[in-house]
């Protein structure tokens, strides 16, 4: 347990997935979040599957356009694919409907089956076109993305500050659990592991606690009035104009599908 | 910057300042040394208002000040440096954190840069601006905090640990600066060779009282220990 949460929980700093330079770089972040948000809706939205099935393709058709290095890429997919599988994998089960097969005496419905996969499709469509448009640029762009887009200053600083302070939290956090390992610390089944766990983390939410007060004082001492400066332009290019041609009939067919 | 009365006492340390009475004048450069929570970091949190005094008054760039509104011109005119580079280096880039004062002072985008700019190469970071903060070494931390309060102009440096895990060759490079520095300053240090390259004057905080006074810590220790 701990050392998948060292690796996953403490090891990314906001860096973005990794690719190589592609079309998708060029275009400005703003527009690449309000098209994910876009598409994401009408695929969620949708029911049929001919709609979800072109969404899959487009969506995975963006992640080849966008470079993104397969492994990594996949990686991620499986691990979203993994929070749902218990999920497709009951409803069937737990749908009534007309029984297709049946296992161990409990039948599984034809409806709850479609309905399994048709959540699969568009959960797997989303992560890819997410990844292709929004994880290919970093937290920090995204993060002045978000401003540039009028979303509230409290949610981008929470992501900001997330973004500069999750790895220092997590080194927090290694070096304490380096400390327990250099005395003799191993993790068992028992009360004493538990407590020292508890300790632990309660510690590392004190620290934390603590050095955010100092953050605050530091701010204050350069000034700071409660305002956040954004030291970068966006203006929209040539691509972007390009690509929103694309996306809007793109947009427009997909919702017109759901009517045939 | 003036203390009169300073008292100041924690719920469970108990007072860690008893009317304590100071005086920075110009071109002073303050050591300050004492033992472990003497409360040298509170003492210098109180003269920028990071907490309040329970009782007595600073007085600071020609007037008393108590309320945090007062605070708010002492913290734009004095410098603080903290101890731990990580909680003054909130932006994501080094550019953007030294421009983060300037921006605050109400400087325009562009001025700010500037300043931001000339303040990164007067401290020999120039190049750095693009730079992710977290993934600097520990002295290039220390530099571009010291570069974030150059960037205000300050009249006075409260400078906590200034030296604090810093290789050989960063030290140096923090004691030219510093001493290149017209500013009166105060140093918050354990580190007594550092001081000697800076101070004109020490100052002593024990048992919640400040004494002038020019002895070393490390004499004293080897006295005892002989006796």
């Amino acid at each position: 347990m701990a050392q998948s949460f060292e690796h996953s929980g403490t090891s990314w700093k906001g860096q973005k997935l990794k690719h190589q330079t592609s079309l998708i770089d060029r275009l400005d972040p703003r527009l690449r979040v309000i098209v994910v948000s876009v598409f994401a809706l009408l695929v969620v939205l949708s029911d049929s599957f001919a709609v979800l099935s072109l969404g899959l393709v487009t969506a995975v058709a963006m992640a080849v356009l966008a470079q993104l290095n397969f492994k990594r890429t996949l990686r991620r997919v499986i691990a979203m694919d993994m929070f749902m599988i218990f999920l497709i994998v009951m409803l069937p089960f737990t749908t009534p409907g007309e029984a297709l097969f049946s296992v161990a005496g409990f039948p599984a419905s034809k409806e709850g089956f479609i309905h399994a996969l048709k959540i699969a499709l568009k959960a797997n469509a989303v992560v890819f076109c997410l990844l292709a448009l929004v994880g290919t640029m970093s937290a920090t762009t995204l993060g002045h993305a978000m401003a540039h887009l009028r979303v509230p200053d409290k949610l981008v600083h929470l992501l900001l500050f997330t973004v500069r302070y999750l790895d220092v939290i997590g080194q927090e956090y290694k070096r304490m659990r380096r400390a327990m390992q250099a005395r003799a610390f191993v993790m068992q089944a028992n009360l004493h592991t538990w407590r020292s766990v508890g300790y632990l983390v309660g510690m590392l939410l004190v620290h934390s606690l603590e050095r955010s007060e100092r953050i605050m004082d530091a701010m204050k001492c350069r000034g700071y009035k409660g305002k956040f400066y954004l030291m970068d332009d966006m203006t929209l290019q040539r691509p972007d104009f390009f690509f929103m041609a694309c996306c809007v009939p793109f947009f427009a067919v997909l919702f017109g599908l759901n009517f045939l | 910057m003036e203390t009169r009365g300073l008292t100041y006492r924690y719920p469970r340390r108990g007072v860690v300042l008893d009317e304590v009475d100071f005086k920075l004048e110009k071109g002073d450069k303050v050591a300050l040394t004492g033992p472990n929570g003497a409360g040298k970091t509170t003492l210098l949190h109180l003269l920028v208002g990071l907490k309040k005094a329970k009782a007595g008054e600073v007085h600071a760039f020609g007037a008393v000040r108590q309320e945090e509104k007062e605070f708010v011109e002492v913290r734009a005119r004095a410098g603080f440096l903290f101890q731990d580079p990580d909680d003054q280096l909130f932006c994501p880039t080094v550019l953007e954190d030294v421009a983060f004062g300037p921006l605050n002072l109400g400087k325009s985008r562009d001025e700010a840069m500037r300043i931001a700019t000339e303040a990164l190469e007067s401290v020999g970071m120039a190049g750095f601006e693009e730079r992710v903060t977290h993934q600097l070494s520990g002295g290039e931390k220390r530099m571009v905090t010291l570069a974030s309060v150059l960037a205000m102009e300050p009249e006075v440096l409260l400078l906590d640990e200034p030296s604090n895990a810093l290789d050989t060759k960063a030290r140096w490079r923090l004691i030219n600066i510093l001493q290149s520095l017209p500013q009166a300053m105060i140093i918050i240090s354990h580190d007594d060779d550092f001081l000697e390259h800076l101070a004109n004057r020490w100052v002593r905080l024990e048992e919640a009282k400040l004494t002038e006074d020019r002895r070393l810590t490390t004499p004293d220790i080897a006295v005892a220990a002989a006796g």
